[in-house]
């Protein structure tokens, strides 16, 4: 084969050829003869280099240098200076249109891009782009080279859990899917992707569909399965599009479909979509739904992987476990396992919310602590607010005060603090939060999306809610702390499935650890936070009023008084605490009492 | 706008029905897809799609009610033109997702789950869509409204108007 130092890429799709395309190729070929470059540099033609707005485009290897808008007069001078001086021509670079990403941001230092390595970076719509990244050789190296027993062992050995929130063993899973009686054997991904202020599954699965498609091919294999769904959510249009375009592809690719790769192994794939309830991200809930009822939890056991779709084994992991499938198998379990505490491995998502000065997706080690993903990920509190409490697990976790900062980000630590991992939403909180609000907020979530199946949950959510309102309210009493302490526990022993169990952990939680302010509420009829209206007062500091009148002009309720350029008062007994005076002062002389 | 006549929105229900049927087979384990598809395509479920339905696919009326009214998504009551969805969610609230959602009630003149008598609108909070990085979030129809403002409420469902 001859050796060439330099190969030049032309584009030549129908938009670069319409620009003249085939004559720049000429020119370059005439060029590089005259400048006696012809023997070392090669061109050749190729397509969608870059989006041919531009066109005609090069790219130059090994460099990986990309050229657009050139002409024909334009080749003497791009060939003299970058083939026979060696000089890039700034003038015909193509540089990326910088664009601003809300939600995932270039990683900070503590940061580890395993699951979320794509996102970003590949055409989620192009196969082709995933490929390019080791796409699909995992898949290739399983089928090829691996038994399924062989690769059940290196899940198992990697330490793999699942990151829908109950942290199982991935491969402990399999193997038991793989074990029980019944054919056939499904596969089914979780992606009803429920937890308020969890996003993380949704951007892998419009920014990389392709690695939780190949983790559930390698899945499949490994329990023996030949079909497979995923489920996901209503509320994700653009995730579901994404999917059925990229299983699509990966069908024509002989990816998906019978004898794949050429093998006697054969899987398909199907995007199943919910219809808005939160309780489907439940596992039996979630069979339930795909079966065409209502998406009501059942008892377990038996277990889905003994009993599972249509009462066959079935292997349910949630969309970020089957993302990180390719990579164990590509990298192996010592590198996986490499990463994290001694009993939990690799990397977790996590979706960043609340009062913090960088919020959005984030990609970490397990054992990292809570502190360094406030401060050093998140950039700590913003306006230069001090930290209240974060919250982690979704609606089901709970809340974790300052003390708990220097807590190592693993399922036990979590779990043993009161809280839970979940699927990775974690909200922060800064010292403006009411707790007492907070609970309420998530009781109203819990008692709202409660399928009504069971009692405990049912009715007893409710009954912690009424009791949070009121206290809310300004009319706690007397033993409210101590019924919603009984009935907490009566929920979390009782109820069938893991929501309502874990409906109470955000009460609970902040009974905990932030008693005080629930005592604040109940008996000095106070909100620390100055959040609850009931519990609030606005007043007018007399030395720093005017009299200007602006706040007793916009008051709906006429409830300010005072002569002009005399300092104002609100009469509580008329004022709705609304807070519209404090928005139109100008003097930043109302205050909260 | 004309009031239909009876037989044209009995033509048009049992031409969404039928269409769905067509997408995904008469299959008891579609039932999810086709009365989204049913939902989507007349706004709501009228009674005589869910009879139709349940016909169709010899399933009891009442199993088709249960789902029908089991899911956040499908509704058994008739809704406004445009639909108005408030993401409730935390993430939302922490941000000033109240204000946001007091001041759609008062310029729509409306509660949650509520239609206004013209028909024109509904108001209804909706769970996390996943956009919490540019919270407070509504939804008009199709179109995401991210960093809502109370004060940009009004232009906001002005465009629909």
């Amino acid at each position: 084969m001859k050796y060439y130092r330099s190969h030049v890429l032309v584009c030549v799709d129908p938009e670069c050829l319409n620009r003249g395309a085939h004559e720049i190729e000429d020119a370059l070929q005439d060029e590089l003869v005259a400048q006696g470059l012809i023997d070392e540099v090669q061109v050749l033609e190729t397509s969608r280099i870059g989006a041919c707005s531009d066109g005609p485009e090069l790219m130059v290897y090994p460099e990986g240098v990309h050229y657009v808008g050139l002409s024909v007069d334009d080749i003497p001078y791009l060939v003299e200076e970058h083939f026979l001086k060696g000089r890039v021509v700034q003038k015909f670079l193509y540089t990326r249109p910088k664009f601003v990403d809300e939600e995932l941001s270039a990683p900070t230092p503590k940061e580890v891009r395993v699951v979320l390595r794509n996102c970003g970076k590949i055409d989620p719509q192009n196969i082709e782009d995933y490929i390019a990244e080791d796409g699909y050789q995992a898949l290739a190296k399983v089928l090829t080279e691996m038994t399924p027993e062989q690769v059940i062992d290196e899940i198992k050995r990697s330490g793999l859990r699942g990151r829908g929130g109950a942290g199982f063993p991935t491969g402990r899973k399999w193997e038991l899917t793989r074990a029980a009686k019944g054919e056939p054997k499904y596969i089914i991904c979780n992606a009803d992707e429920g937890d308020p202020g969890a996003f993380m599954n949704r951007r892998v699965l419009e920014g990389d569909p392709h690695s939780v498609i190949e983790g559930m091919i390698i899945a499949a294999y490994a329990i023996g399965a030949s079909q497979g769904y995923i489920y996901c959510r209503a509320e994700y249009p653009l995730a579901v599009s994404t999917l059925n375009i990229a299983i699509q592809q990966a069908r024509n690719f002989g990816l998906l479909g019978k004898n794949i790769l050429g093998t006697d192994f054969s899987f398909d794939l199907e995007v199943r979509q919910g219809a808005g309830a939160f309780v489907c991200g439940e596992e039996t809930a979630l069979i339930a739904s795909i079966e065409g009822r209502r998406g009501e939890p059942r008892p377990r056991p038996p277990f889905p992987a003994q009993s599972g779709l249509w009462g066959k084994p079935t292997n349910i992991n949630n969309v970020e476990t089957y993302a990180n499938v390719p990579q164990i198998i590509l990298k192996g379990a010592e590198w996986f396992a490499s990463m994290g505490t001694e009993k939990s491995k690799g990397t977790k998502t996590f979706a960043l919310a609340g009062d913090l000065n960088h919020t959005g997706l984030i990609e970490v080690p397990f054992g990292i602590t809570l502190r360094e993903i406030v401060y050093d990920v998140g950039g700590g509190i913003r306006d230069g607010k001090a930290f209240k409490a974060i919250q982690t697990g979704g609606p089901m976790g709970g809340c974790l005060p300052a003390s708990y900062l220097d807590l190592p980000v693993d399922y036990e630590s979590l779990t043993a603090a009161g809280s839970i991992m979940g699927s990775g939403g974690m909200i922060v909180m800064d010292e403006d939060t009411c707790m007492v609000d907070i609970a309420r907020f998530f009781m109203e979530f819990t008692q709202d999306e409660s399928c009504g199946k069971c009692t405990p949950c049912r009715i007893g959510t409710r009954r912690i809610l009424e009791i949070l309102t009121r206290i809310c309210e300004g009319k706690g009493q007397d033993g409210d702390i101590e019924t919603l302490e009984y009935l907490c526990e009566q929920i979390r022993t009782n109820s069938l499935c893991g929501l309502g169990q874990g409906a109470p952990n955000p009460v609970a939680s902040t009974l905990k650890h932030f008693r005080d302010e629930y005592e604040a509420h109940i008996y000095e009829k106070r909100c620390p936070a100055k959040v609850c209206r009931a519990l609030i007062r606005y007043e007018i500091l007399p030395e720093a009023c005017t009299g200007c009148t602006v706040c007793a002009r916009n008051c709906p309720v006429g409830a300010i008084s005072g002569e002009r350029r005399q300092p104002h008062v609100i009469d509580p007994d008329v004022c709705i605490r609304c807070g519209i005076c404090m928005q139109v002062c100008n003097f930043n002389a109302v205050v909260i009492e | 706008m004309q009031p239909e006549n009876g037989n044209h929105k009995k033509e048009r229900i049992l031409a969404a029905v039928e269409a769905a049927l067509e997408r995904y087979g008469a299959r008891r384990e579609e039932l999810i897809p086709i009365l989204s598809d049913i939902n989507r395509a007349l706004g709501y479920l009228p009674p005589e799609a869910l009879n139709e339905v349940s016909r169709r696919l010899k399933e009891p009326h009442s199993q088709v009610m249960s789902v029908a009214s089991f899911y956040q998504m499908l509704s058994t009551k008739p809704r406004g033109k445009h639909v108005v969805q408030f993401c409730e969610s935390a993430p939302c609230h922490v941000v000033g997702g109240r204000e946001v959602w007091e001041a759609l009630q008062e310029h729509l003149h409306l509660e949650a789950g509520e239609t206004s008598p013209d028909g024109q609108w509904t108001l209804v909070t909706v769970s996390c869509l996943g956009l919490c990085s540019v919270g407070p979030v509504i939804v008009v129809d199709e179109d995401v409204y991210g960093n809502v403002t109370p004060e940009r409420v009004p232009e906001i469902l002005a465009r629909y108007r």
